[in-house]
């Protein structure tokens, strides 16, 4: 393996044999060089997907109240469900295993005026924790705290769209807008992947908004986060936990589809893991080909290569090379160009996917790459079978008879 | 190896005694090939006694076959068989390099055995850049580089014009007269008569075995 007598041999056969060197040199590098590409291309894909679907919580239920539907407990059919500030906190002090954040969401259209420019945004009066729940995300400013909570402040933070609309280019942080006849002041502008209709809201302290109305304690709804590490099964246990409690605590019927409902985006999260499985699946898949093709690229070379050679390979065991020799030989000679120039696919495929970036960001391929170790790995396999697609012919070679070999013309 | 099994060779009972220069002859198919490769040990025979210099040569394995074919034989054919991308210097030093020898030595001994067949200036010519003539000095050149004990040469002067022919036993008769056993298989009777013993093949048998008075190649040239 190590003479350097066989290797000066080898490197004379490779130098004086450039185009068959090369198809086989090329034919690896190329499959590599593709099964990088693709492979990372697919992780790219895989990216983008993350960011699109997998960046809005999933770990969230939603709490509506509505109205019954049947009588229970000396209620009659069709009340109305009211969710109040007491709720939040039973959700706190029963379930504290279960629980991350939670949030109150009541909703209000209004007029909003800043100078002379007014319009009709969607004020959602909330808690702090909100802001995890839509992934807002803040550009300028600050988002709501505790302090807006329990001082009922008349801050708004506002989004992209609604600064856009009302202070063209002017700053709007500290100035006043006029929410339906109350000053707020603007103390944030955030952004929202989910699009412009989010971008149109405006967030205040929902303690801000029960004391407008009157110094009420009504909520719309609540949101309540999960922990992560609870999965699809934890959520609905959660949410089943929750069923069973306010449907005791509001005196609703335990038969009763109506008066309270939910909506687990658990099941979207379980979804979006599943798609995901199935992207990843569809790169390994892809990448599996393009080596399986690279495997029979390197292998028909191999048998061109030996049926090449049968003459030459008579007559060097007519001058007495052993079949194994024969063997090393093309072994040898084969194992080192497939390292080569699949190191050298392996470099130029880094390389390409390097370079791409964020380039394709507009085809939803975000910062394409692969593990380096895949790549090797990948290019070792190539190395391996195409050793073993070599194997087969020149072991056949080195068996036939010099006669035989000598006469193929 | 072949897919019809054919009977070529009948019964070929006969002995070459060292320094022999024979010739094989009969017409085509008359086994004449065959049995020179069963001799060089390139195709094997179904049955039958084979001894080379005392050593009896059965059961070969590749790998056997291939040591004795490197120490004992040097083999010439019609169609020169040089490797079209080796040097005439890298071809000659090619059983060297079976024979493990280094790269220097290798070297020099081909060296010396191209300027004996006078091919000294083409060390460094590819195939491709020699004359048929050459090719086959080079060819024999390559097959003395082994030091074999017997060197087999199949119809060496069969792809050559007579001038040429002429030229190559020339040379074969040189090697012959510094004591190396040779065997000649040729249809060409003129060929022949440049050897020292005429064995004469037809359907398999052989229906001749004569000493001849042995021609110089040399005043043909």
């Amino acid at each position: 393996m190590f003479s350097r007598d066989r290797w000066q041999e080898i490197f004379q056969t490779i130098a004086k044999n450039k185009l068959r060197t090369f198809l086989s040199g090329f034919t690896v590098a190329l499959g590599i060089f593709i099964f990088i590409v693709l492979f990372g291309l697919g992780n790219g894909l895989k990216n983008s997907f993350q960011k699109f679907f997998v960046d809005d919580a999933n770990n969230v239920i939603f709490l509506y109240p509505g109205r019954t539907s049947k009588p229970y407990k000396g209620f009659k059919a069709n009340r109305r469900i009211e969710f109040k500030n007491e709720d939040l906190e039973d959700i706190k002090n029963n379930f504290p295993f279960f629980l991350e954040s939670l949030t109150p969401r009541i909703e209000r259209s209004a007029t909003v005026r800043y100078k002379n420019e007014s319009n009709s945004y969607t004020t959602r009066a909330v808690a702090p924790a909100h802001q995890q729940v839509e992934k807002t995300i803040i550009m300028q400013g600050r988002y709501l705290n505790n302090n807006d909570m329990v001082n009922k402040t008349k801050h708004a933070v506002i989004g992209r769209l609604v600064a856009k609309d009302l202070f063209k280019n002017e700053n709007p942080i500290g100035n006043y807008i006029d929410v339906n006849g109350s000053a707020f002041k603007v103390i944030g502008i955030f952004q929202d992947e989910g699009g412009d209709r989010e971008e149109r809201n405006i967030y205040i302290p929902y303690t801000t908004r029960q004391q407008l109305e009157k110094g009420n304690d009504k909520l719309d709804q609540i949101v309540v986060t999960f922990r992560n590490e609870l999965g699809h099964t934890g959520a609905l246990a959660f949410e089943a936990a929750l069923r069973k409690f306010f449907k005791e605590k509001k005196a609703i019927s335990p038969s009763d589809p109506n008066g309270i409902y939910f909506r687990n985006v658990a099941d979207n999260l379980k979804r979006n893991q599943q798609f995901a499985e199935v992207l990843q699946l569809i790169v390994a898949f892809v990448g599996l080909g393009t080596l399986i093709a690279g495997i029979i690229g390197i292998s028909n070379i191999m048998v061109f290569v030996v049926k090449e050679r049968t003459k030459e390979l008579g007559i060097r065991k007519a001058l007495g090379a052993t079949p194994l020799s024969v063997i090393q030989m093309i072994l040898q000679e084969s194992v080192f160009i497939t390292t080569l120039s699949g190191y050298v696919g392996l470099f130029l495929g880094m390389l390409l996917l390097k370079n791409l970036g964020v380039k394709l960001e507009d085809y939803f391929i975000i910062n394409p790459y692969i593990n380096l170790n895949t790549g090797i790995f990948a290019t070792f396999i190539l190395i391996f079978f195409g050793s073993i697609a070599g194997y087969i012919p020149a072991k056949r070679a080195a068996r036939i008879k010099p006669i035989v070999a000598l006469r193929d013309e | 190896m072949g897919e019809s099994s054919l009977h070529v060779l009948k019964g070929i009972d006969f002995n070459v005694n060292k320094g022999e220069l024979v010739a094989i002859m009969g017409s085509s198919g008359s086994g004449k090939s065959t049995l020179l490769n069963i001799l060089g040990m390139l195709d094997s025979a179904d049955e039958g006694i084979y001894e080379l210099d005392g050593v009896p040569i059965k059961d070969l394995n590749e790998t056997k076959a291939a040591k004795y074919r490197n120490q004992f034989l040097g083999f010439v054919f019609q169609s020169f068989n040089l490797i079209n991308y080796k040097s005439a210097l890298e071809n000659v030093a090619l059983p060297l390099y079976y024979q493990g020898y280094g790269r220097k030595e290798r070297q020099q001994q081909a060296l010396d055995y191209l300027t004996k067949v006078g091919l000294r200036d083409w060390a460094t010519h590819l195939p491709s850049e020699l004359s048929g003539g050459q090719k086959q000095r080079v060819a024999i050149a390559r097959a003395m580089a082994s030091k074999p004990k017997v060197l087999l040469a199949d119809e060496p002067t069969g792809a050559l014009d007579t001038k040429t022919s002429y030229e190559v036993m020339e040379l074969i008769q040189q090697i012959n007269e510094e004591g190396k056993t040779i065997l000649v298989v040729t249809h060409e009777p003129d060929i022949a008569q440049m050897c020292k013993r005429i064995v004469k093949l037809k359907d398999g048998v052989i229906v001749e075995d004569k000493m001849t008075e042995q021609k110089s190649a040399t005043a043909h040239v």
